[in-house]
């Protein structure tokens, strides 16, 4: 009976092994101590990478894994996630490859702090250029060897990285229109964030 | 001899064919655009920071304003990334009810896109033919929802109500007039001198670049990549539609408005084959689990359990397990897909939305580089831009 059982185990661990797609254990070879995490989510594989392989990592995803595309790059602040301990990584980066000829998609994360940087791959994918450059915008994460790292969504002139937890919602300055000098004006806002409905947990007493 | 230099001239951001907001400074060498550069935002909502501070429900109908032209595509991206994460699955009668409005939102884009697309090349007609079946399909829109854009109909778990009577009879009979409809529109375009002068090889991109720069939707398929994710990744009933993918030859903008009018004739097969298996199966059309659906009114107010539920629900929401996941959808400019994390509570920790014009519009300099002024207007029209997903 017990043996039976450990068959089964080991047929599931076997199964588990071939779950993994090729281009995740052929990224694991290859760049063995960058690969510093990979779990099978929802939807496709994700694969945490160290910050500093991540252009190589890209190049070979694209040129050996035939993962042509670069879907979508954003950035994540982790400074108010309940697992969140001072003294780790702020942000995370975080990338989303499609291959159109094989069908497939993988999911690449990285860490990265207030004031690191992560290298660009805007060489590898040329779309990349704007995705960093919202990243940047909105969080204020810098990419290196980047050509052309500005503000791409917010006004010009604008102070702050807004999407950051930090950030307050109703923002820091609102315009207007001055009668006086004919021209509009940045003053500072006012406005109170109403929370109309609280962010609450399953079986945590809101109190 | 004087010295030539370049001109730099500024187009928009109010400008009737900028699509909206947007505004180029054009490095002209003569009438030769040797830079575009895009300034885009002048639309930027916030709504990624918005979407924090909301529950999973009251974030519906902010999907409604990304693609202001096809409202429900937008939605659907969201049920399903939503779905994903609860592990849950709508009932049969919603998917085909979603898979029916889903195509039919795809003809109201493509009748806006052609539309304004000719308009701003000069043909001024096929802009009032367009808008006369939009018209229709507003009909529609406001027969499920109550509103005629901003429906907030497709909900995680089905969609908000069941099709009101006789609807059904009235899609069809839109069914059967829409390919005369689009046999007028290639009337006028599609042998029309005039508009092949101005598409015929504007803009042209080929597989290599349409893969580099991130294209997806249509403007991949015209440049000859047979990719479409509701064949090749499906959801909902995809899967047991028949209709086939157009796939362009050259990818040039001639080929992007044959790609997108034979998809207004696909998707009206697709509504067609919906219609019949609709007829035929009632059922319900939202899960049944009033934690994440909120209860139908005479329930809630006849027992006590529902009126709970239905104050939990609107009041608190539900909260979603803690992970990530990305869903996206076919949507009718390209690959609309929906990134949240959660944290386990009842708003997204973190929500980012793929537009796919935003990638598109990211390779106007590339693709407008060495063509005349005048086909900047051109390569815009032909990505189908539209501000409300590209600033968010």
């Amino acid at each position: 009976m017990s043996e039976e059982i450990t068959k089964e185990e080991i047929q599931e661990e076997a199964q588990q092994e071939v779950n993994i797609p090729a281009d995740v254990l052929a990224l694991k070879e290859k760049f063995g101590d960058q690969v510093l995490n990979v779990n099978s989510g929802i939807d496709c594989f994700e694969v945490t990478v160290a910050r500093k392989g991540i252009v190589d990592i890209c190049h070979f995803l694209k040129d050996e894994c035939d993962f042509e595309q670069m879907i979508d790059l954003c950035g994540v602040d982790m400074s108010e996630y309940p697992s969140y301990k001072d003294g780790e990584a702020r942000f995370r980066v975080v990338y989303q490859l499609l291959s159109v000829s094989k069908n497939k998609r993988i999911r690449l994360k990285l860490e990265v702090d207030e004031r690191e940087l992560v290298e660009s791959v805007v060489e590898v994918w040329p779309t990349v250029n704007w995705f960093e450059r919202e990243a940047f915008d909105m969080y204020g994460i810098i990419f290196n060897h980047h050509p052309d790292l500005r503000r791409i969504l917010t006004d010009y002139g604008f102070e702050g990285h807004p999407l950051r937890k930090d950030f307050p919602l109703t923002g820091r300055v609102e315009v207007f229109f001055d009668e006086t000098q004919w021209r509009c004006v940045y003053r500072p806002n006012k406005v109170e964030n109403r929370v109309l409905i609280p962010k609450a947990w399953p079986g945590v007493d809101r109190g | 001899m004087a010295e030539i230099k370049n001109y730099t001239l500024n187009f928009g951001p109010q400008h009737p064919s900028a699509h909206g907001v947007l505004r180029l400074v054009l490095e002209l060498d003569g009438e030769v655009v040797e830079r575009a550069e895009s300034h885009i935002g002048l639309l930027h909502r916030g709504t990624e920071k918005l979407f924090e501070y909301k529950t999973y429900f009251q974030n519906i109908p902010y999907f409604d304003r990304f693609d202001y032209v096809s409202m429900m595509a937008n939605e659907h991206a969201y049920a399903l990334a939503v779905e994903k994460l609860l592990g849950i699955e709508a009932p049969e009668r919603a998917q085909y009810i979603r898979v029916m409005f889903a195509e039919l939102t795809r003809i109201l884009n493509h009748c806006l896109w052609l539309g304004a697309h000719a308009l701003d090349i000069g043909a001024m007609t096929v802009f009032l033919y367009c808008f006369r079946e939009r018209e229709d399909i507003f009909d529609y829109y406001e027969a499920v929802s109550g509103a005629r854009m901003h429906a907030a109909y497709f909900r995680p778990g089905g969609v908000a109500k069941d099709l009101p009577e006789g609807l059904l009879e009235r899609i069809k009979g839109f069914t059967e007039r829409f390919p005369g409809y689009v046999d007028e529109y290639e009337t006028l375009l599609t042998e029309n001198r005039i508009w092949k002068q101005r598409t015929v090889d504007v803009g042209v991109v080929d597989k290599e670049a349409a893969l580099a720069w991130g294209f997806t939707g249509p403007m991949i398929r015209s440049s000859g990549i047979a990719w479409d994710l509701r064949k090749t990744q499906p959801y909902d009933v995809y899967d047991k539609m028949d209709f086939d993918i157009p796939v362009g030859a050259t990818g040039d903008s001639y080929d992007r408005y044959l790609v997108r009018v034979e998809e207004m004739r696909q998707s009206n097969r697709i509504i067609s084959q919906c219609i019949e298996w609709l007829e035929q199966n009632p059922g319900p059309v939202t899960i049944d689990d009033y934690k994440l659906t909120s209860p139908p009114r005479d329930a809630m107010k006849a027992d006590m359990e529902s009126l709970i539920h239905h104050f939990k629900f609107f009041a608190e929401g539900y909260p979603v397990k803690e992970g990530e996941v990305y869903a996206a959808v076919e949507h009718p400019k390209g690959e609309f897909g929906v990134y949240i994390v959660s944290d386990g509570s009842n708003k997204p920790y973190r929500m980012k939305v793929r537009a796919p014009g935003f990638a598109h519009l990211g390779a106007l300099d590339y693709m407008c580089r060495g063509h005349m002024i005048a086909d900047v207007v051109t390569i815009l029209g032909t990505q189908d831009i539209v501000f409300g997903e590209v600033d968010r």
